[in-house]
């Protein structure tokens, strides 16, 4: 330990009032920088999760004639290979066609999965509410306001008109709810083998579809992945590409959340560097008779950086345990009816530990001013004026 | 015997605008182990004089040499170091600092150069404190101690480095006659028992009729220097 950090202590203590003063003016910075950031992060997480995490992230398709992909699984392999970072992958075949029932026609567009690779993606499992999946050739589940409006129930016929002409009937063996309105009205979901025989595509498919495990560089991934791929007629679409809104909405929240935390951050600075100031003016006899006994200037100088960093550090546990709680008590307390928290915060560590290096590293800057008048404080000036 | 201080041609003029001199052509030096005194009326000098041999102030011309060594030639650093280890201070007002106790403002000098003080010196601090007649008080911050009793703590804080000189600025300037008389014994004890070098301002002429060698400054010139 140094001298100048047990003085720096010392000078601290001797100022309980002043001390603690300022570290709860740096906490309520760093709880106010915590909360928002989690807030803001939590609210954008869960937006991003509303938009993409029940679909496809990257989308690989054909632009040939037949707009097919002839070898999907080599396709699969092929993306494997490209990027570890891709958490489902699954071969999916879409097709428009219209539902013929009682009253009329709607159209719909038929989906072919391999049901166990892609449920992870859209998670139809999870939102089947009655009837079970597909699973003989010609099995089908349709959605909850499709239903609704044909009155096709399970174990019911489901007649489809393909664009051709032809016609096809399905058996429906369950219902699902995925949240989404036009999926619910428009999907009818069966797995690859009924799909490519209503559609008449052998063993093609249309697309490939997958999920990765960071979202935000899917544009990076999908990049990867069309360099890989060895048919040229494939094209790889990526969410970030087809939600451009979106996500200049997330970066203009993000941009404003950072100015918050920015000029919190320079209120913060600017308080713990008046009090510093002021201090070393208290304290400039002190610092005269010490220079007179010979302490050198640098340690002078580090009085102050030390405590302005026991400040920062103090001041930085005290907000993270206030934002913490802060956080806390919202998402106990503010629940919708149904148990979920009205504000979906993430609490993400990494961000709650570096709000509280920022503080102590301004508080450190803030340090540098009564550092330097410390360092070059003259004895002489002290011991003449009394 | 020889000299801890030489002083050579020392001139001090303050301001740059307005130029005042204080100091003339100072030719002055002080044995090993002396006793000291610089007397002269109120703005003779007297103080500027202490602090350049001090090193705390710089002379615009001229020299002074600590034990053998010239402080011109030596940076801030090396300064600092050079009072830390061979001077003591005592000021007229005394200068403790109030966030430490009284034990712990005496052993600040020694921190100075050494954080984590060893048993030999703490035991040291503790007998100068005993020497000054402050054992009881030793916990004391120094706001809780009555002006006398900073003022030898002071003496002992000065002391606790074992210093060669002390230099002392009226350290009675501000006590009564009783006091004035305890301290002025307990330096003059020191300097019998370590041979440390005192030199010692005051405008207290029983004081230094006391001392070995009385120095007079009268208008920035050495008016009158007695050895006894
Ligand atoms: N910083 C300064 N600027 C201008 N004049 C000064 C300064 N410091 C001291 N003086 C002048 O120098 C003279 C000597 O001062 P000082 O050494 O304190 O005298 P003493 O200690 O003998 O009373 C005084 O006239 C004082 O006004
Ligand atoms: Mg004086």
């Amino acid at each position: 330990m140094r001298l100048a950090f047990s003085i720096a202590l010392r000078f601290l203590k001797s100022g309980k009032g002043q001390t603690l003063l300022i570290a709860l003016g740096i906490s309520v910075g760093v709880a106010v920088q915590v909360f928002i950031g989690s807030l803001i992060q939590g609210l954008q997480a869960s937006l991003v999760n509303t938009t993409i995490g029940s679909s496809s992230q990257i989308t690989i398709r054909s632009e040939s004639d037949e707009r097919t992909i002839p070898d999907w699984q080599r396709v699969v392999y092929e993306v494997k290979l490209a990027s570890p970072d891709v958490r489902y992958v699954s071969p999916a075949i879409s097709g428009s066609a219209f539902i013929e029932y009682e009253a009329g026609t709607e159209p719909i567009l038929l989906r072919g999965f391999n049901l166990a690779d892609s449920d992870p993606i859209y998670k139809y499992g999870a939102a089947l509410y009655e009837g079970r999946l597909p699973e003989r050739t010609d099995e089908v589940i349709i959605g909850r306001d499709l239903s609704e409006k044909t009155g096709i129930r399970p174990g019911d016929k489901a007649f489809i008109l393909l664009p051709a002409g032809d016609a096809v009937r399905l058996t429906v063996s369950g219902l699902f709810d995925l949240n989404v309105q036009s999926l619910n009205r428009s999907w009818i979901i069966t797995n690859l083998e009924t799909a490519q025989n209503v559609l008449g595509l052998d063993k093609r498919v249309t697309t490939v579809e997958m999920q990765v495990a960071t979202v935000f560089s899917a544009d990076g991934m999908g990049a990867r992945i069309a360099e890989v791929l060895s048919d040229e007629d494939l094209v790889v679409d990526n969410w970030k590409d087809l939600n451009r809104s979106l996500l200049s909405g997330l970066n203009g929240q993000s941009v404003s959340s950072l100015m918050i935390q920015v000029f919190v951050l320079i209120a913060v600075l600017l308080g713990i560097a008046s009090v510093l100031a002021i201090s070393v003016v208290q304290r400039s006899k002190q610092l005269g008779i010490l220079k007179a006994m010979g302490i050198k200037d640098r340690d002078a100088s580090l009085i102050f950086v030390f405590q302005g960093a026991m400040l920062g550090l103090l001041g930085g546990a005290l907000g993270i345990g206030f934002g913490y709680g802060l956080l806390q008590m919202f998402t106990t307390f503010a629940r919708n009816p149904d148990g979920t928290p009205v504000v979906p915060i993430l609490i993400n560590p990494g961000f709650i530990a570096l709000s509280g290096l920022f503080a102590l590293v301004s508080a450190m800057i803030a340090s540098v001013i009564p550092a330097r008048i410390s360092s070059r404080l003259n004895p002489i000036e002290v011991i003449k004026n009394g | 015997m020889s000299d801890i201080i030489t002083l050579k041609g020392i001139n001090k003029i303050y301001g740059t605008t307005v130029k005042t001199q204080v100091l003339y052509d100072v030719d002055l030096s002080f044995g090993e182990g002396t006793f000291s005194s610089i007397i002269g009326a109120s703005g003779s000098g007297k103080s500027t004089l202490l602090n350049i041999i001090g090193t705390l102030d710089q002379p615009t011309s001229g020299e002074v040499s600590i034990s053998g060594r010239n402080t011109r030639e030596m940076d801030k650093n090396a300064l600092a170091e050079l009072r830390n280890r061979t001077i003591g201070f005592i000021f007229q007002f005394h200068y403790l600092l109030p966030e430490f106790t009284a034990r712990e403002n005496v052993l600040l000098p020694y921190r100075i150069h050494d954080v984590h003080p060893p048993k030999e010196a703490r035991d040291w601090a503790d007998e100068l404190l005993n020497l000054v007649g402050l054992s009881k008080v030793a916990n004391n911050r120094a706001t809780n101690m009555s002006g006398g009793q900073q003022q030898r703590t002071a003496i002992a804080r000065a002391l606790v480095n074992r210093p060669r000189l002390i230099l002392a600025d009226e350290p009675t300037g501000n006590l009564d006659s009783d006091s004035t008389e305890n301290i002025y014994d307990l330096l003059r004890n020191i300097n019998a028992r370590f041979g440390t070098t005192f030199i010692i301002v005051t405008h207290d002429q029983r004081i230094a009729e006391k001392t070995d060698r009385i120095v007079e400054v009268k208008d920035g010139k050495i008016h009158l220097d007695i050895i006894r």
